[in-house]
């Protein structure tokens, strides 16, 4: 049995009268690509707010790499890496700079932080933007340094909030391909996507309606279980029952 | 410390990288420190005058000579009416109307008494309150040169000769620049210090930043300290540039101890430094920062104490300005360019203005969620 | 003009959507105005003195209860040294200090003269000019009074008349000061802010695209924020008469257009400088940290500006505040016609003219 880093029990997130989360339970283990589907307002970003950390769940049990959402926060934060929905790079600073910085406060050393950058630099081929302000790179570039940056520090788990709103398919497929990467170093991918065909590079996918999880499976699976051709039929029987507008 | 290290190396290579930013910070207040003192001069001189001589005597002109010759006055035209001189009042060519009736010399001979009618544009009372006090004291002087002239036996017996001798302590050539300009330096670099601290973590938060700040382990204190030093440093520079102009523009020498001005610029900074990031982590968008602090710093800088007394302020005005830094730097700012005074008398003030920048700051940190 | 409506309507959206924002717009000119017309004033009461009275003669006690009397005073009755003295100011504790010599009152009479030292703290000379001049009166006046029981002939009795403000107060002068100076800021800032708001967030380039001429852009985006403007105009005049008792003694109507006329001025200021930044920051600023100060102190309502150096006269002539600064004082204070005020008027009117198609040219070329 793989082990379990991420762990919910009912976990829910109530904006006065409104459930965005509504006690949500589902286990992700080690090493996989978790993806997190739903359409928007499904809730998606509400539940992984909470576990980041960004947010007090209502009520309901969850850890995350071992440590509790409610009391340890501040040690998931060292263990976890995070890609938000808004780019969220420092645009007036160098692409070393941003190295720098977002290394260092993960407490990686002045000599770790050069080590990882050059190669870094040399993965993603960006070598001649290395001194460049972050402002200057096209969207997909940006797309592709926010995620590097988010497991420069190596955590055990990497958060992604729609890691690739309006990219480019081309630049959709690289960022892809970095969180394969990824994966295969070990490190556990948690990501929200509306991107149905997305889904299919998960190994396991759940799909959020309404705040309430309403199927978890491997893609293989859920397309037999709902007899359907892709994802996108899968999610459309899904979701046509969703009370929420967009 | 280490996290602390990053953190303001990061604050500081976004300074210096926004170059126009970087310009208005340094050379607006700078700028403004070289012109603005021009203008802070509150002396009151060249009052302009219009006469209504209807008497057009020996007397009547030795009085208008007096008041014109006392440097206070300026005179402006001879009328033949109140009314046609009024008329320089409602245009604001004039402040104020010397009327003096028919008969002047002689009633005042004979009847040994004679009023003069004087009528102020007392808009600005300051003004209208010292000219005529400057007017009074004319008149007073000419009664006695008069009684002398008129009867000679009364020289040596003039009763109630009372003088008045002032006295001006710690500014004896009288120079309105002095007693200004270095309250106006601190003002400039409250302004530019207090609205720079407080668009930035709220800037983080519009571009969306401050969540990947939120999600790492940075520890709050670390933050906001990060957010506070280089303003902090920023701020003494504009300072010390300021002192070091008005050495050579004005040839404001200290007269106390500049380290003492220092350590209260330290403590000072701080508070308004917390005030800043106070009103920052309260606003959703820079704009609501720039709002709510240009709506403090305009309290802060009018009710200082440095444009009009805070005594003649009303009780309730005097007890909000007890909560008014830019107060406390006026203040002190004066007591130690000026009055020479040391460590131990601006304590009071220093330990107002610490307990101040403590609970601002501890209070910006307790307010700075790293949750929402 | 449909289309100009419609870009109206979204411009006030825009502006009532953010309630915190809103909020700040009414409430902060309304509690400025209010705090500043009570607050800000010349007048000297509860001023800390003190007397030294080394005669304690009936002269310089007579004169010490006149002092007392007149309440703008809060005594202190003490010997103190010169080094006392010195280090009281030094703290701060007194503003002023009255010296009686020895033998005040037998020099008073047998010399036929006496003086009285008045030191004060000249460095805050403002406020210790004020003091003397108080200090001098009251003590003038008791000569007055004493010529006058003695029968000394020949004198000159001025009578003196204080016109528009007899009592002289602070607020007829600083509250004209204190509009101008809160309506030139809160309409350059509102207005700077918004169009560089759209720069930032892309939304520019969708209306320079659509086919919507420039000066409708620019005149759109002025429009709610005059509107603004005006309430918050009406509310503090509402307030300097009621609360704080300035009323207006001229035509109202005179005094709202005049006003109108002055937000113009403004709102061409804040969108000038909206074209000319990159960033709200920057925008910020320049219509706060750039404005403030010069506003304060060169539109003539703190220091005279008859006192400053030419060049400074000069200057403060495009300090659009200047201006409104003394209609507000002829129209609301004094009470006189627009015959009084028709060249500032027309001042007011070419510095918005020339702001509008600054504006304008610039907005060109940006889009070229």
């Amino acid at each position: 049995m793989p082990e379990v880093v991420i762990k919910t029990d009912k976990l829910t997130k109530r904006f006065g009268n409104f459930t965005a989360v509504d006690e949500i339970t589902f286990e992700v283990f080690k090493g996989e690509i978790f993806g997190f589907l739903g359409a928007n307002g499904a809730g998606k970003t509400t539940a992984m707010r909470m576990l980041t950390g960004l947010s007090n769940p209502t009520s309901g049990k969850a850890s995350v790499a071992g440590f509790d959402v409610y009391k340890q926060t501040e040690n998931i934060k060292k263990n976890i890496g995070y890609m938000s929905q808004k780019f969220s790079l420092y645009g007036d600073l160098t692409v070393l700079e941003n190295l720098q910085f977002f290394g260092g406060i993960y407490g990686l050393s002045d000599k770790q932080i050069k080590e990882k950058s050059e190669e870094l630099i040399e993965e993603l081929e960006l070598q001649k933007q290395a001194n460049k302000l972050v402002d200057d790179l096209p969207l997909g570039w940006k797309q592709k340094l926010a995620f590097s940056v988010a497991i420069f520090h190596n955590p055990k788990i990497v958060f992604l909030d729609e890691p690739t709103g309006g990219v480019d398919p081309v630049a959709r497929r690289q960022v892809w391909s970095l969180i394969y990467a990824a994966a295969d170093k070990g490190i556990t991918v948690f990501v929200t996507t509306h991107y149905m065909d997305e889904a299919e590079y998960c190994n396991r996918i759940s799909i959020m309606v309404d705040g309430k999880i309403v199927a978890l499976d491997s893609p293989g699976n859920l397309k037999k279980q709902f007899n359907s051709q892709s994802m996108d039929d899968v999610f459309l029987q899904l979701a046509r029952g969703a009370k929420r507008n967009e | 410390m280490r996290t602390l290290k990053i953190l303001l190396q990061k604050e500081f290579r976004q300074i210096f990288r926004n170059k126009i930013i970087l310009r208005i910070t340094m050379v607006m207040p700078i700028m403004q420190f070289i012109i603005l003192p021009l203008a802070a001069n509150f002396e009151i001189k060249n009052i302009n005058l219009v006469v209504v001589d209807h008497d057009h005597s020996v007397d009547s002109r030795k009085l208008l000579s007096d008041i014109t010759s006392s440097g206070y006055f300026r005179l402006i035209d001879y009328d033949n009416t109140f009314d046609e001189a009024y008329k320089f009042i409602e245009t604001d060519k004039a402040d104020v109307v010397l009327e003096i009736p028919v008969d002047f010399e002689r009633n005042l001979v004979r009847e040994g008494s004679q009023k003069i009618f004087i009528a102020f544009n007392a808009i600005n009372g300051t003004k209208a309150g010292l000219g005529a006090s400057y007017l009074r004291t004319i008149v007073s002087d000419y009664n006695k040169d008069i009684l002398v002239d008129l009867i000679p036996s009364t020289k040596n017996a003039n009763k109630a000769g009372i003088d008045v001798v002032p006295l001006d302590w710690f500014n004896a050539q009288r120079n309105y620049q002095l007693s200004l300009i270095p309250g106006i330096l601190g003002m400039l670099v409250t302004l530019v210090s207090g609205f720079l601290t407080s668009l930035n973590i709220v800037k983080e938060k519009e571009i969306g930043t401050i969540e990947q700040i939120n999600v790492s382990p940075i520890r709050k204190r670390d933050f906001i300290l990060a957010k506070l030093i280089p303003f902090w440093i920023l701020a003494n520079v504009i300072f010390t540039l300021g002192l070091i102009l008005s050495y050579f523009l004005y040839h404001i020498i200290p007269q106390g101890n500049l380290l003492v001005l220092y350590v209260f610029l330290a403590v000072y900074l701080l508070a308004i430094l917390g005030f800043g990031l106070l009103v920052s982590t309260y606003s959703e968008t820079q704009q609501q920062a720039m709002f709510i602090m240009y709506f403090f710093m305009m309290i802060f800088l009018l009710l200082g104490g440095l444009f009009t007394p805070i005594e003649s302020m009303p009780h309730w005005a005097q007890m909000i300005t007890k909560l008014n830094p830019v107060a406390y730097l006026i203040n002190v700012i004066r007591m130690v360019m000026l009055k020479g005074s040391t460590l131990k008398d601006i304590l009071p003030e220093l330990g107002s203005v610490a307990i101040m920048a403590v609970v601002l700051n501890v209070w910006a940190v307790l307010n700075y969620k790293k949750k929402m | 003009m449909k289309q100009f409506l419609s870009f109206v309507k979204k411009e006030f959206r825009h502006v009532l959507r953010d309630r915190r924002v809103l909020l700040i717009l009414f409430g902060m000119p309304v509690v400025q105005v209010l705090l500043f017309g009570f607050a800000l004033s010349n007048e000297i009461k509860n001023t800390k003195i003190v007397i030294v009275d080394y005669a304690k003669d009936y002269a310089s006690q007579q004169i010490t209860t006149k002092i007392a009397a007149s309440h703008y005073f809060d005594i202190e009755k003490n010997l103190l040294s010169h080094d006392q003295l010195l280090s009281s100011f030094k703290k701060g504790k007194i503003k002023e200090a009255v010296i009686f010599p020895a033998s005040f009152a037998k020099d008073l009479s047998h010399k036929g003269g006496a003086q009285i030292q008045v030191i004060s703290d000249a460095s805050d000379l403002n406020t210790s000019n004020q003091i003397t001049a108080y200090l001098t009166n009251i003590i003038l006046n008791y000569q007055a009074e004493q010529n006058q029981l003695q029968k000394i002939p020949i004198q000159i009795i001025p009578e003196t008349r204080m016109l528009y403000n007899p009592e002289l107060k602070g607020a007829p002068n600083f509250v004209p000061g204190v509009m101008a100076m809160v309506l030139l800021l809160v309409c350059v800032m509102m207005t700077a802010v918004a169009i560089v708001k759209e720069k930032e967030t892309g939304t520019m380039e969708v209306l320079l695209v659509s086919p919507m001429k420039p000066w409708t852009i620019i005149v759109s985006k002025a429009a709610p924020y005059l509107i603004l403007s005006l309430v918050d105009l009406i509310s503090i005049l509402v307030l300097s008469v009621y609360v704080l008792g300035v009323p207006v003694a001229g035509n109202i109507f005179l005094l709202l257009a005049e006003s109108t006329l002055f937000i113009l001025t403004c709102l061409m200021l804040g969108i000038l400088i909206s074209i000319g930044t990159a960033s709200q920051q920057i925008a910020m600023l320049i219509s706060l940290v750039g404005m403030m100060m010069p506003a304060l102190m060169l539109s003539g309502f703190m220091f005279p500006i008859e006192n400053m150096p030419y060049a400074l006269q000069i200057i403060s002539n495009i300090i659009p505040s200047k201006w409104y600064y003394i209609i507000v004082k002829n129209v609301m204070i004094k009470g006189t016609g627009f015959s009084a005020v028709w060249k500032e008027t027309l001042i007011l009117a070419g510095i918005t003219l020339l702001l509008f198609f600054v504006s304008l040219k610039k907005f060109k070329i940006r889009l070229q």
